[in-house]
């Protein structure tokens, strides 16, 4: 078992699929954050197997919309003074821009010079986005 | 200000009233000849086009309006590498309405997200056409005297299909709707159309490659072009283009009050000895085009129907 010191104040990302930290990391650009920040892979889940799991020191704001996003099933759990105060629900947003790209090549994000990547939520049950602008289906960005 | 870039940025009642209207149009013409005087309709076409711009353009002169625009990409500031964003600012300041063409699928969207000015989507791409729409609805509405409680043939290349597309998006909305979708497998619907409206709203279809077997049973048979623009692939087009063609012997196993529709140009996929049909109606669908685009105008610039 590998000991990974508690946090007094900050967040630990819990259920991240294993493998994907990377993108959460990147996602939520942690590598500006000034505080610590841990990462443990392939950790033991009695529910998934394998997980991920960050620990973030220090209370910045996080884009839990984008989080959602990526996979709903993440967890965020809140905690001051070395102690979990509150577990964040995720949920899909209605809308994300400039994290996945349209592969469709007829879309005018294809041509279109500034023009920012926008996906919306299309069906919340089977977790369809399509792009905002042709309709394509945004298959796996992973 | 509204723009129209899908069907669904008119619900159905405002679709009703643009049918209203252009039913007034095709009665009364002379009554809306100085309706937009002092306005103005700037045809982007991007892409080739003769019906849709002729159709925009004659419209806004019924109405007393003026017309500016360029037709093809090369004889635009398109060819020097300008956006549409910046293109629509400018035009906008030019005019008081446009209506773009383009090959490239949302460009029309992109342009209501800058310009001063009302955009109607004059077809984008593969993916919508809605303006063909409404000359579709005015059609049906005028021949089968109702829009509701039809089965509606689909055939061609439903893929790429723009009008399709739009039609399907706009016809959902009304009750008792059905569609046969006729096509080789893989020009079926996209699945935006498929999942997103006709699943999505539990409207039967069903998808056949066979047009013969479903002919006896529709009330509208929606005929469209192999469209060698959308082909990466020339081999595929040349493979897919004669796939269905609607010729007389065909036209005897329909029903002697279905309709047959086509947003035109044809190329092979209606025999010549259809015309002559009565039940031949995609002539008659150019002229309810610009009643319908008449109507249109009339709305988004929000001018006033006259008393007819």
């Amino acid at each position: 078992m590998i000991n990974i010191s508690g946090i007094e104040a900050g967040y630990v990302i819990d259920h991240i699929a294993s493998g994907k930290w990377r993108l959460v990391y990147d996602m939520l650009q942690l590598d500006k954050v000034e505080g610590q920040v841990a990462i443990i892979t392939h950790a033991n889940s009695s529910k998934y197997g394998k997980k991920d799991i960050i620990k973030v020191e220090g209370l910045i704001p996080l884009n839990l919309e984008l989080l959602g996003f990526l996979d709903h099933n993440i967890t965020v759990a809140v905690v001051k003074d070395g102690k979990l105060v509150e577990k964040k629900h995720l949920s899909l947003p209605e809308e994300v821009e400039g994290v996945a790209t349209c592969h469709n090549p007829r879309c005018i994000t294809s041509e279109e010079r500034g023009l920012k990547q926008i996906f919306v939520l299309r069906d919340r049950e089977k977790r369809v986005y399509r792009c905002k602008y042709c309709e394509e289906k945004l298959e796996d960005f992973k | 200000m509204r723009h129209l870039l899908s069907p669904l940025d008119l619900s159905v009642e405002e679709i009703d009233g643009l049918i209203d209207v252009a039913k007034k149009i095709e009665k009364n013409p002379k009554a809306f000849r100085h309706v937009a005087d002092g306005e103005r309709l700037a045809t982007l076409f991007y892409e080739p086009s003769t019906r849709t711009r002729l159709s925009f353009e004659s419209a806004m002169l019924n109405l007393g309006g003026t017309v500016i625009g360029f037709s093809g990409a090369s004889n635009s500031s398109a060819s020097k590498g300008e956006t549409v964003a910046d293109t629509v600012r400018v035009v906008g300041c030019y005019s008081t309405i446009i209506a773009m063409r383009h090959h490239k699928e949302g460009a029309p969207m992109v342009a209501s997200q800058f310009s001063p000015v009302p955009i109607i989507n004059a077809g984008d791409g593969g993916h919508q056409h809605p303006t063909q729409t409404l000359t579709d609805l005015l059609t049906i509405a005028r021949e089968k005297g109702r829009l509701d409680h039809l089965t509606i043939g689909l055939c061609g290349d439903l893929k790429f299909g723009r009008t399709v597309h739009s039609l399907i998006t706009a016809l959902v909305r009304y009750p008792g709707v059905k569609f046969v979708c006729v096509s080789p497998e893989e020009l079926r619907l996209p699945d935006f159309v498929r999942e997103d409206v006709l699943e999505k709203n539990h409207v039967p279809y069903k998808e056949v490659d066979n047009l013969e077997d479903v002919m006896p049973e529709l009330d509208i048979l929606y005929m469209t072009r192999v469209q060698r623009e959308r082909f990466f692939n020339e081999e595929d087009y040349l493979r897919l283009r004669d796939r269905y063609i609607l010729d007389g012997e065909k036209m005897k196993l329909a029903p002697q009050n279905m309709i047959v529709l086509h947003p035109l140009p044809r190329v092979n996929e209606i025999s010549l000895e259809v015309d002559n049909d009565p039940r031949a109606m995609y002539f008659k669908q150019a002229q309810y085009g610009v009643y319908i685009r008449m109507a249109l105008i009339m709305f988004l610039l929000g001018l006033e129907v006259p008393e007819v």
